[in-house]
């Protein structure tokens, strides 16, 4: 078993804010990050996959395949985007880092083919990131 | 849904390696230069992992302000700018990092219950690294 992983970048702007909450609470929860306009981040997308390394190509998966499901399933929708307003899970989901990361997870499981995915990484900066590895 | 979470911290400090179970030579040839009496000094990056369910309402594992606020007032506050060997954490233990990976986390293990602690790195410089996971 070999794992791989493979980094992509992409800028976004979001914006904390549970509805269900009072004004006053959402800014005691969420701080600077309830400012409704928004802020943005040059998120870090890590995506770890997993499997057997093919004797024929010796792969553990077709690395242009997954940059073309990462480019199509991930940045095409998220890159330069305010996720609470342009991506369809983060409509009614706060887009938290650990809720970009689930969103990663399950965009990206449904069009894994041989290799399987292990883990999302994704940084918020530098100094903050979450990890996912699917229902566990 | 469980997702782990982990925070980059630094702080500077400044130790030195020496045993008193060790004579002299020994201490000398276990720890060689980092056996200098005077002691030498660490910028240290402290990783911080923590796990849980993702709240449905913040949509966080735990809230970031107050894993910071509990790691800078039991951690940082306490080791940033220190001399590691004049803390009472080390009268009995060599301030290597290992020991003090075991020293962060059983404080975050105390003093941070919103989340479930999965381990605390300490990169020593770019070149070293120690992970403890409390087993």
């Amino acid at each position: 078993m070999v794992y791989l992983t493979r980094k992509a970048e992409f800028a976004a702007s979001h914006y904390y804010h549970n509805p269900e909450l009072s004004p006053e609470e959402n800014r005691r929860i969420f701080g600077k990050c309830n400012n409704p306009n928004g802020h943005g981040h040059n998120y870090v997308v890590e995506v770890t996959v997993k499997g057997d390394v093919d004797p024929r190509s010796g792969f553990v998966v077709d690395l242009k395949e997954l940059k073309d499901i990462l480019n199509r399933e991930v940045l095409e929708a998220m890159d330069h985007r305010f996720l609470n307003k342009e991506v369809p899970e983060f409509l009614d989901r706060i887009p938290t880092t650990e809720n970009i990361a689930i969103a990663i997870w399950q965009r990206l499981l449904p069009k894994m083919r041989k290799a399987r995915l292990h883990q999302v990484r994704v940084y918020e900066n530098a100094d903050l990131f979450v990890d996912y590895y699917g229902e566990e | 849904m469980k997702a782990h979470l982990t925070r980059r911290y630094r702080f500077s400090a400044s130790h030195r390696l020496h045993s008193q179970s060790m004579s002299e030579e020994e201490n000398r040839a276990t720890y060689g230069k980092c056996n200098n009496p005077h002691g030498h000094g660490h910028n240290y990056t402290l990783e911080v992992t923590v796990s849980g369910q993702v709240d449905s309402a913040t949509g966080m594992v735990c809230n970031l302000v107050d894993l910071d606020q509990r790691v800078r007032e039991h951690v940082l506050d306490q080791f940033d700018v220190e001399n590691l060997n004049t803390r009472e954490e080390f009268r009995n233990a060599v301030p290597t990092t290992e020991n003090l990976c075991r020293v962060i986390f059983d404080i975050l293990k105390r003093q941070f219950p919103l989340a479930h602690l999965e381990s605390v790195r300490l990169d020593e410089t770019m070149m070293n690294s120690f992970e403890y996971r409390g087993e």
